[in-house]
């Protein structure tokens, strides 16, 4: 039985003659990957909680080219771009928010050039804006006293210096939030970026994402937090290759939150 | 009277920053070799960057050992610069000590030298102990083999050397003011020297003289030559650390350019009415070529972080692929494009003037696709570097020509990106079933 959620298409908004408040780009993990999409349905629950009035473009979203770009593929990522400007564009499109940091990487700087110009938050920004407008209220519930460490991921952090809307989330869980040894502008990369994701890694003695999450099982935490879809597949990926699985989760900010609230 | 000194020292300074200045001329040239990019924007932003980072060493003291030791260094070599100008009216004209009639003042100048450069050398020792006995980690990688090794240590030996004589100097003057000896006009004061003038004692006055004069002439002749060495060297930084920090990228770590080549294709492709067997606006014109296989490729501030890059490593030590034992390390393509660099210059210097193709690019040549394709883009090494330089820039532009010139991207990369033209995904998923997770459990 499928759950309720309320997922506005701006197709359907635009036939009601309604402009919602924010365009969620879900995004490829989002949509596709099965941990992802997990991700995707947490925010929505907090969205629909919060009576935010959202709309996704559905079978209009496309990849925003950021894997094609990363990997050196100019074309193809700006064949992407403008044709998701126009998409966007012919929507009215003012604000987006997205739970991959990669989109919000690539939305935000790379697609003002290309005509493209909009508000850009990462889910945790915009959490965060209904949290400090009153409009969303966080409560600790099963996470209470938990040690949590979260993670940065690269493209949220040291490239667009958002280090504090996912701390601040997390701690309004009145949980033990832990910093890695290395951690903010010193992060280390979960070993996914700059295309990684979709190729083998090169020849080395170790798996970048197993570094991280020796980082990470240092603060002896019971949850790793992520924010990112990529940095949570290769953090879960880490955990399972130390066999520790059954006592360490790895989750999203987003779904901390709806999850403590049982949504 | 005899001016043969005067005109001795006249020669030698000619020499000094005339070789300097043809090198100098050198380095621009080269440095303008790269591609034109605009870095003229928001000025304000940029002197206070330079301010920040390059005069006030913000990033160097992220590590707090170096850094400390560093800014030692750094204001050693700052402030007792001061004393070159008096070296210099005083060598010319032949006077001695010129600025001592400031008194008081002077004294202060003078002992601050001394204190800085006992300081200098201390910190220069510490620098080669963590170089050649603690071996850290960062100093002793496979980047830093035969030359940029031994360039690193002779700078170290450089800057113990003339410290040293500089307070040999200082105190064989102390020691001759002391005698009234004349000429030696009591000037200065020497906290650090007037330990070192008592080992005169016994010897004659003239003898004392020789050594004073020795180590002043060493000490210019010194300076001199290692204001040379920087062009050869790692050194190099001292000069172009400010230029460096002014001109490095303001956007957000994360934005990449757009290449405004490629925009104008993508334009065409996608405006319906556009002939696409119109005859080309300017049919001599050279097709762009996207991304970088030689340095001529790269944006001339791509070509001045090569010259500006000495080597310190903090690049690579926070790398993710090169803690992992990738073959990445961000230095290296930093000294890879240098020293092709040097060598397209040398090239151009022996074809009066004219790049000879030498069947020889900074791609494969120098820097290995595998090197390249390690990268995770994470813009740990941009971070880190003390002085903004960007490896990571480099890297994408080499990318770029790699996947857009030579269709050279690993297979996997390749089925990514069919994907992504063919279902707007980078995996085999139809685009229609993007919203199919709302109704899944």
């Amino acid at each position: 039985m499928a759950e309720n959620l309320m997922v506005p298409t701006m197709a359907e908004m635009m036939a009601q003659g309604k402009q919602p408040e924010v365009l969620f780009w879900v995004g490829c993990a989002g949509s596709f990957d099965d941990r992802a999409k997990k991700i995707t349905k947490a925010f929505v629950r907090i969205l629909n909680r919060a009576n935010v009035s959202f709309a996704v473009l559905g079978t209009e979203e496309s990849c925003t080219g950021d894997p094609a770009k990363r990997a050196g593929n100019e074309f193809l990522f700006q064949m992407q771009a403008m044709m998701n400007i126009q998409v966007m564009d012919a929507y009215e499109v003012k604000k987006i928010v997205t739970a991959c940091p990669h989109c919000f990487n690539t939305l935000k700087n790379e697609y003002p050039e290309l005509g493209g110009t909009y508000e850009v938050v990462h889910h945790t920004q915009f959490l965060k804006s209904l949290l400090d407008e009153g409009r969303l209220t966080i409560e600790g519930g099963q996470f209470k006293g938990k040690r949590i460490t979260f993670h940065d991921p690269c493209y949220l952090g040291r490239a667009n210096n958002v280090y504090e809307a996912p701390r601040d989330l997390i701690q309004k869980l009145d949980v033990e939030l832990l910093e890695m040894k290395r951690s903010r502008a010193n992060g280390l990369c979960c070993g996914a970026g700059g295309a990684q994701m979709f190729k083998d890694a090169e020849p080395g003695n170790k798996e970048v994402n197993i570094e991280r999450t020796e980082d990470a099982l240092e603060t002896k935490p019971d949850i790793i937090a992520a924010g990112c879809p990529f940095c949570n597949t290769m953090m879960t990926d880490g955990v399972k290759n130390k066999e520790k699985e059954a006592s360490i989760k790895v989750m999203d900010v987003a779904e901390l939150i709806a999850n403590a609230q049982d949504l | 009277m005899s001016y043969l000194d005067n005109i001795l020292f006249a020669i030698l300074l000619a020499i000094g920053f005339g070789y300097f200045a043809i090198n100098v001329k050198k380095l621009i040239r080269n440095i303008k070799l790269g591609q034109d990019v605009n870095r003229k924007d928001s000025p304000s932003e940029r002197w206070k960057n330079m301010a920040m980072i390059a005069l006030g060493q913000s990033k160097m003291v992220k590590r707090p050992i170096a850094g400390i030791l560093h800014i030692i260094v750094y204001i050693g070599f700052i402030i007792i610069n001061l004393e070159m100008l008096e070296i210099i009216i005083d060598g010319l004209f032949g006077t001695h000590r010129v600025f001592a009639f400031m008194g008081g003042f002077y004294n202060i100048l003078i002992a601050s030298f001394e204190i800085l450069a006992v300081l200098v050398v201390v910190a220069v020792i510490l620098f080669w102990t963590r170089r050649n006995v603690i071996k850290l980690k960062r100093f002793i990688s496979s980047d830093l083999k035969a030359w940029p090794k031994s360039d690193a240590n002779y700078i170290l030996y450089f800057e113990i050397v003339l410290m040293s004589l500089f307070l040999l100097m200082n105190a064989a003057d102390l020691w001759l003011q002391q005698m009234e000896v004349h000429h030696y006009n009591e000037a200065g004061s020497f906290p650090v020297s007037q330990f070192i003038a008592p080992l005169f004692n016994g010897f004659s006055e003239g003898v004392v003289i020789v050594i004073e004069r020795a180590a002043w002439w060493l000490h210019i002749c010194g300076i001199l030559i290692f204001l040379n060495y920087l062009y050869f060297s790692k050194h190099l930084h001292i000069l172009l650390a400010f230029p460096n920090t002014y001109f490095a990228d303001l956007n957000a770590k994360g934005k990449f350019d757009n290449l405004e080549s490629v925009t104008n294709e993508v334009k065409l492709m996608l405006d319906p009415s556009a002939d696409p067997f119109a005859a080309p606006a300017n049919p001599d014109a050279v097709p762009a070529k996207f991304g970088a296989s030689d340095v001529q490729d790269l944006n001339w501030v791509q070509l001045l972080n090569a010259y500006t890059c000495t080597e310190c490593g903090r690049c690579t030590s926070s790398c993710p692929a090169n803690q992992t034992g990738k073959k990445l390390s961000p230095r290296k393509i930093m000294m890879d494009t240098r020293d092709r660099l040097e060598e397209v210059g040398k090239n151009i210097d022996a074809n009066k003037g004219v790049f000879v193709p030498d069947n020889k690019y900074l791609l494969n040549d120098y820097i290995t696709p595998e090197e390249l394709w390690a990268c995770t883009s994470c813009n740990a090494c941009v971070e880190e570097c003390p002085v903004n330089i960007s490896p990571l820039s480099i890297i994408m532009d080499m990318r770029r020509y790699l996947v857009m010139e030579q269709s050279a991207a690993p297979m996997s990369l390749n089925a990514m990106m069919t994907n992504i033209e063919n279902n707007g995904a980078p995996w085999q998923y139809n685009q229609m079933d993007r919203l199919n997770w709302k109704d899944e459990n």
